[in-house]
């Protein structure tokens, strides 16, 4: 999520409200564990923001409650950034200068990038549930960073992985809508195919979404003699192409993206979409932490959670756990934690890799089996 | 070679399907001058009356061709009538208005039709079912041309000669001439005007429907939108031909099926509508009135 523009003297009006009320927490409880969580929470994107919010509620009370942290209690500080980078580096700004120990967000990309910098300075971690921007691990830049979801580039490679490992292809044929979203995904799928060093892109092409026919590409598909297409997009166009590739006889695999791992797909393209693979969220609705946290929304607030719910809740573990199993708020102990310690969360068991990115966290593959989408495992 | 062949056929398709909504365009431009912006819809509302009926006549037991030809008898008679009615209602009250008000009134009635589906169907795609059956013979020949685009060519072949002998030879298609070569003559004459107005407003929207039936069924997927761009793409079509000509709009059809198979297949996808659109502004640069249209004074 990226967004800009800004509200700046409504927030300092809000902020400054915020400050006070906090400065009189602090004063009664001296030696708490200082949490901030920081994002969109108003403006048009505070459904983003604002689930995450709840679920550090719901589980700093709930820790509170078990006699907190290292004897501890915790204490959270609440800071909107509204998604807007300009805002959230007074937003960060404003955390350093109270001192917590880390910080739960921010929500979106762009204001998350705007912030990280100022956390890295004043060696503080920040773990965020939502922010998917490929470079906010890649770059190196932020070792501060951690995040409970999985970047853009995490569906390439599993697209590319997959196809190379499991169906064994040699030529992939790589597809995308010129969009921002397929044609990044596509680009990354490209980088790692070449890298990979096993297969070879034989074709790299956008479509025009929308178009009346696609035979001319499915035609230059079957050209390439690619055993394996990877899309880049969303349904409509994925089940013209398929439908007309298995019109033509061709047997190349398809494999594509979230965006066409939607009942939609299935549904227009219906016999034609039978062995379409397609990535997507890994299912944890059934994990029983996840119901169990999702019960303690409903009873808390008697509503169904909001998106990057289990997301926000697992960063909150993730750092209370780090923090006590480092025994010590320390950045540098705190960030080996984070990176060595498996922590038991609603999206399984996590830690993070070098780069901040939760391992065990992200997609998986599925296919069209019988007119529904089944688990590839 | 092969190749080459796959590419041309899919061209020629891809022709067809723009020719045969062209049609309806420059139809309606030849004899009022108007830019019927609302005739995609038409063809979209072909399309969904087809895939009603076939889903009612399948879900009662009925298969094969027949459900293919009652369903296109519905859709053509109910897509005749909304041509018909738009005509009665959003531009007959504007025919002595200025030119730019009947347009803006076509624009608004293809924004109204847009939506007036997408609230009483869905906004979502819906599958179209295959209603044109495999033939047997074209099985060998189904990697270059399947069954169901040699029947779009042929269909559209069929109409285009049968549209032309209409206007040439028929007292209707007479009166149609006349029409659009003098309004107000051809009235003197003695010819009902507003009735060959009407009945030129069936006929574009009786070949929409069969368009939309036919191609809905290629493409399998069909959504309240798929009007619009169709439409802007005949409508490129018509203009790239000679609009107000019939063979123009044909060959327009071709001429921009063919670049974009082509442009696809040897250059890039990702630039179909710049070779496309290239080729538009070539054609009009050096034939300022289309490839086939006359370009004749205004009268002043």
């Amino acid at each position: 999520m990226k967004r800009s523009s800004f509200h700046i003297p409504l927030l300092a009006l809000f902020g400054a409200a915020l400050l006070m009320t906090v400065l009189s927490d602090t004063l009664t409880a001296a030696e708490t564990i200082k949490l901030g969580v920081a994002g969109a929470h108003s403006g048009d994107l505070a459904s983003y923001g604002l689930p995450t919010v709840k679920a550090a509620e719901l589980v700093v009370k709930e820790t509170n409650a078990k006699g907190g942290v290292l004897g501890r209690q915790i204490e959270l500080f609440v800071e909107d950034d509204v998604c807007k980078p300009e805002v959230a580096t007074n937003t960060a700004t404003k955390l350093v200068s109270k001192s917590v120990n880390a910080v739960i967000g921010h929500i979106c990309s762009g204001a998350t990038k705007a912030a990280l910098g100022i956390y890295k300075d004043a060696k503080i971690i920040a773990v965020s549930p939502s922010a998917t921007n490929p470079d906010l691990t890649q770059s190196g830049q932020y070792p501060n960073f951690y995040r409970t979801i999985a970047s853009d580039d995490a569906q390439a490679r599993l697209e590319v992985d997959f196809a190379i490992g499991k169906l064994k292809v040699k030529k992939i044929a790589v597809l995308h809508d010129k969009g921002d979203y397929g044609k990044g995904l596509a680009e990354f799928a490209k980088k790692f195919v070449d890298d990979s060093k096993k297969a070879t892109v034989v074709l790299f092409e956008g479509i025009t979404p929308g178009a009346v026919d696609y035979s001319a590409v499915v035609q230059k598909i079957k050209k390439s003699g690619a055993d394996a297409v990877i899309y880049g997009g969303y349904h409509p166009e994925a089940s013209s192409i398929v439908a007309q590739m298995r019109k033509k006889n061709m047997k190349t695999f398809f494999i594509s993206d979230d965006g066409v791992k939607d009942d939609t797909f299935i549904k227009v393209a219906q016999k034609y979409a039978e062995g379409v693979y397609a990535t997507g969220p890994k299912d944890t609705s059934k994990n029983p932490l996840a119901v169990a946290a999702n019960e303690a929304h409903k009873k808390a607030y008697t509503a169904d959670p909001g998106a990057f719910f289990l997301n926000g809740y697992a960063a909150t573990q993730a750092i209370l756990s780090a923090i006590q199993k480092a025994g010590s708020t320390d950045y540098a102990a705190l960030g080996k934690a984070l990176q060595t310690e498996l922590v038991d969360t609603p999206l399984g068991k996590i830690k993070f890799d070098k780069r901040g990115d939760a391992i065990g966290v992200g997609f998986s593959m599925y296919q069209v089996r019988k007119g529904v989408y089944v688990e590839v495992k | 070679m092969d190749y080459f062949l796959e590419l041309l056929m899919g061209g020629l398709t891809r022709g067809s399907i723009y020719a045969l909504i062209a049609l309806g365009y420059t139809m309606v431009y030849g004899i009022i001058q108007l830019i019927n912006f609302a005739h995609g819809e038409i063809y979209m509302i072909g399309a969904f009356t087809a895939l009603i009926v076939a889903s009612v006549l399948t879900m009662n037991g009925m298969t094969g061709i027949s459900v293919l030809i009652l369903a296109s008898v519905v859709a053509v008679l109910y897509s005749a009538a909304y041509g018909f009615t738009v005509e009665k209602i959003a531009y007959k009250p504007l025919r002595q208005a200025p030119r730019l008000s009947p347009l803006i009134s076509a624009i608004g009635m293809s924004i109204f039709l847009q939506n007036y589906v997408m609230l009483a169907q869905t906004s979502d795609f819906l599958p179209f079912p295959n209603l044109i059956p495999d033939l047997p013979f074209m099985e060998h020949y189904s990697h270059i041309i399947s069954s169901a685009e040699l029947i779009i060519v042929l269909t559209t072949a069929v109409v285009t000669i049968i549209l032309t002998l209409f206007i040439k030879f028929t007292k209707i298609g007479k009166a149609m001439r006349a029409t659009a070569q003098d309004q107000e003559m051809a009235m003197l004459a003695g010819v009902n005007v507003n009735r060959v107005i009407s009945n030129t407003f069936i006929i574009g929207s009786v070949l929409a429907a069969i368009g939309g039936v036919l191609i809905a069924s290629h493409i399998g997927r069909i959504n309240f939108y798929i009007g619009f761009i169709a439409g802007i793409k005949a409508f490129t079509a018509a203009v790239l031909g000679g609009i107000g000509s019939i063979p123009g709009a044909v060959l327009g059809g071709m001429v921009l099926g063919w670049t974009e198979s082509f442009a696809t297949g040897y250059v890039s996808s990702d630039y179909e509508d710049v070779f496309a659109f290239c080729l538009l502004v070539l054609i009009l640069i050096f034939r300022p009135a289309g490839l086939l249209g006359r370009s004749t004074a205004q009268k002043v």
